[in-house]
């Protein structure tokens, strides 16, 4: 008797692959939000070392973190875009901005759910124009809980101004 | 015949903020926050040193009524280069006297952006949030995250020997006399 093959999931959605450095990845394209020319980073004291400093957008303060530091082991040296990708944190839909080296591709294909072996941040793999892209999970690359509170005096004013 | 009233869309909430610098660098904290601002040299005489003091950023304190307030040095406080303050914020409803070395402007904010989840570290007590102003990110900082509870248990601990040395020195120069 043979032993049944492993399950294969395969779920057609949409990606926007991405270039940091010489390698390139994928992620949902329901996290990404924008591609947008880098602008300027404003910087102010913190001590959240993954993060570089915001940009303002659209009267939005987005954090930026490069993830590439991470997934290659160096950061990026030439950005050419910030890619905009949300998390949900929570309630709240969170930003954040992830330089990027090359343009971004959206492309439509079937996922494979990574499997126990493969690494946190790897949601599964794409094959693509004969590349095997890793998709990434957002939310392990980047820093920042699921139950964070809101500071006590953003509450305030929150409320005050809704 | 009366005409039906127009509906307006409410006003947007202000609130009145104060630029100040710190080393380079611009911050905002709201004016009500504020008690009272006053020159270095004008607090000069009246500060008390605290030798005992094993928090950094605070080196004196200054009586205030029945109480002792504590003089942060906000470029220590937010781990910037120390450069000379001029001016001290009196913070209220706080222990906090925080040395800044400049006012930019008094301005209003429109819009107050919590911070993102993806700020983890301290920065989560120092400020309520990010506001933009004239396509400038400030950071708005919350007056109560200048000393938390263990420092201040710390700097009490700190002025009980600076008072009770202050004590002994009065007391021995009483009996030479």
């Amino acid at each position: 008797m043979t032993a049944a093959p492993a399950t294969v999931v395969e779920i057609m959605q949409s990606f926007v692959l991405l270039r940091l450095g010489e390698r390139r990845f994928a992620l949902a394209a329901s996290e990404v939000a924008e591609l947008v020319a880098p602008s300027r980073i404003f910087r102010f004291p913190h001590k959240s070392p993954a993060i570089e400093g915001v940009i303002l957008r659209r009267g939005r303060m987005i954090p930026i973190t490069d993830i590439a530091d991470r997934l290659n082991g160096k950061k990026l040296t030439t950005r050419r875009f910030f890619l905009l990708a949300t998390r949900q944190c929570g309630a709240q839909l969170d930003w954040i901005a992830i330089p990027v080296s090359g343009e971004c591709e959206l492309v439509t294909s079937d996922m494979m759910e990574a499997g126990a072996s493969d690494s946190p941040h790897v949601a599964g793999w794409l094959s693509h124009g004969g590349e095997v892209i890793e998709v990434l999970r957002l939310a392990v690359l980047t820093p920042g809980p699921a139950d964070v509170l809101t500071p006590r005096g953003t509450q305030k004013f929150q409320e005050a101004t809704s | 015949m009366r005409a039906p009233a127009i509906a307006r869309a409410p006003e947007p909430r202000t609130e009145q903020i104060i630029l100040f610098r710190v080393s380079g660098q611009t911050f905002a904290i709201s004016s009500a926050s504020v008690q009272e601002v006053r020159s270095v040299d004008n607090i000069a005489g009246m500060a008390q040193d605290l030798p005992d003091s094993s928090i950094r950023k605070v080196r004196h304190s200054i009586r205030r009524g029945d109480r002792s307030l504590y003089i942060v040095n906000a470029a220590l406080h937010f781990g910037l280069r120390p450069e000379p303050a001029a001016l001290v914020f009196f913070l209220r409803r706080t222990r906090t006297a925080l040395l800044v070395d400049g006012i930019e402007k008094m301005t209003t904010m429109s819009r107050l952006q919590a911070l993102s989840h993806a700020f983890q570290g301290e920065e989560r007590s120092w400020y309520r949030g990010l506001t933009a102003l004239d396509q400038a990110v400030i950071p708005v900082v919350q007056p109560e995250g200048f000393l938390s509870l263990a420092e201040l248990t710390l700097l009490e601990s700190a002025q009980l020997a600076a008072d009770t040395r202050a004590i002994a020195a009065e007391t021995s120069g009483a009996d030479i006399q």
